[in-house]
């Protein structure tokens, strides 16, 4: 199925697309028909920069396990940041 | 000539507002007049399965042209940079799809070799916009290929502001036909239950057909959601249908 699902989020911070590093503004996160990985649905995540056009995006298709191990992976580094480092 | 035999390229026309619009345009180099499709792409954009699907029609004898929908968001870009770019805003206005499906229908019927007659087929998302096109366009026919939300609206964490078409029903003005797999859920069988009562109600000329064992997207020959027999018999569904609304 096509399921649509998308959220939407502002972000801050770099990503290194078809032309190099760029500041990264908005991502997409969703789980819908992959354009290249060999499955079904992938969770899909896109990092882009509208102001510099369509072509400023990092993109992401992984199969459902990898991303859920991938997000934990993400906040437990997070979690386990020393004290400090992280703006609260 | 040999049959098959055609020409493909990009063309330009005005679709909505005016506005210059990409399409991908294929024509039979067989002389004698064809009718007209339109091939409304999937969420995914105007890629290459879609250029590729746009050929076969040309291939079988039409006239075929395939706007960009995504050519204002994302003028250039790769088709899968555009189509995040439209999914991030929310899809494809309604409004804006009619005025570029009525640009491509008129740049088919002034093409020399047209006859006159155009449908719409739109996949995935496409299916449900090929339904709003013959809702709101003089057209000969139309196909919708697992359209969702035709009926229903989108649960609010989707991205697509679009609203059902419901109240349209009553507005289609050619015979459609419809194809689903029976184990998508975009739309589920009891959507497709919905729209053949809706149409039936309205006395409307459709036909349907759901493939047991097919799911959402099962003529995409690249992908795994492919299913050969549900697209082979779906194929013959859409040349027979053309062939009896597209014709002289």
């Amino acid at each position: 199925m096509c399921t649509y699902r998308t959220t939407t989020l502002p972000v801050a911070g770099s990503g290194k697309g078809a032309e190099g590093w760029f500041p990264v503004t908005d991502a997409s996160v969703y789980f819908d028909h992959p354009v290249h990985a060999p499955a079904d649905h992938t969770l899909n995540v896109d990092l882009r920069n509208p102001s510099r056009g369509a072509s400023a995006r990092v993109a992401l298709e992984l199969d459902p396990v990898s991303a859920r191990a991938l997000a934990v992976a993400i906040l437990d580094m997070l979690d386990g940041a020393p004290p400090g480092l992280i703006p609260s | 000539m040999t049959a098959g035999d055609l020409t493909a390229r990009t063309v330009e026309f005005a679709g909505h507002g005016g506005d210059t619009v990409e399409a991908y345009l294929a024509v039979p180099l067989d002389a004698r007049p064809a009718g007209g499709v339109v091939v409304i792409h999937h969420m995914p954009g105007w890629d290459e399965a879609t250029k590729e699907i746009t050929r076969r029609f040309a291939a079988n004898g039409y006239l075929a042209v395939c706007p960009n929908l995504y050519c204002r968001e994302a003028p250039g870009a790769a088709p899968d940079d555009a189509a995040a770019v439209a999914r991030a805003n929310g899809g494809v206005p309604d409004e804006r799809l009619v005025g570029d499906v009525a640009g491509a229908t008129a740049h088919l019927r002034a093409q020399d070799g047209s006859n006159g007659r155009v449908a719409t087929i739109g996949f995935c998302s496409g299916g449900r916009q090929s339904f709003l096109a013959a809702c709101s366009l003089d057209l000969d026919a139309a196909v919708d290929c697992y359209g969702a939300f035709v009926l229903t609206v989108p649960p609010d964490e989707f991205p697509l502001r679009i609203g059902p078409l419901g109240d349209r029903v009553g507005d289609l003005g050619c015979p459609l036909l419809g194809l689903f797999g029976a184990d998508d859920q975009y739309p589920g069988p009891e959507e497709v239950t919905e729209f053949e009562r809706v149409l039936t109600a309205a006395g409307k000329e459709f036909e349907f057909h759901s493939y047991e064992g097919a799911g959402h997207a099962f003529f995409n020959t690249d992908r795994p959601s492919f299913r050969p027999d549900a697209a082979r018999d779906g194929w013959e569904r859409i040349w027979t249908f053309f062939g009896r609304h597209l014709s002289d």
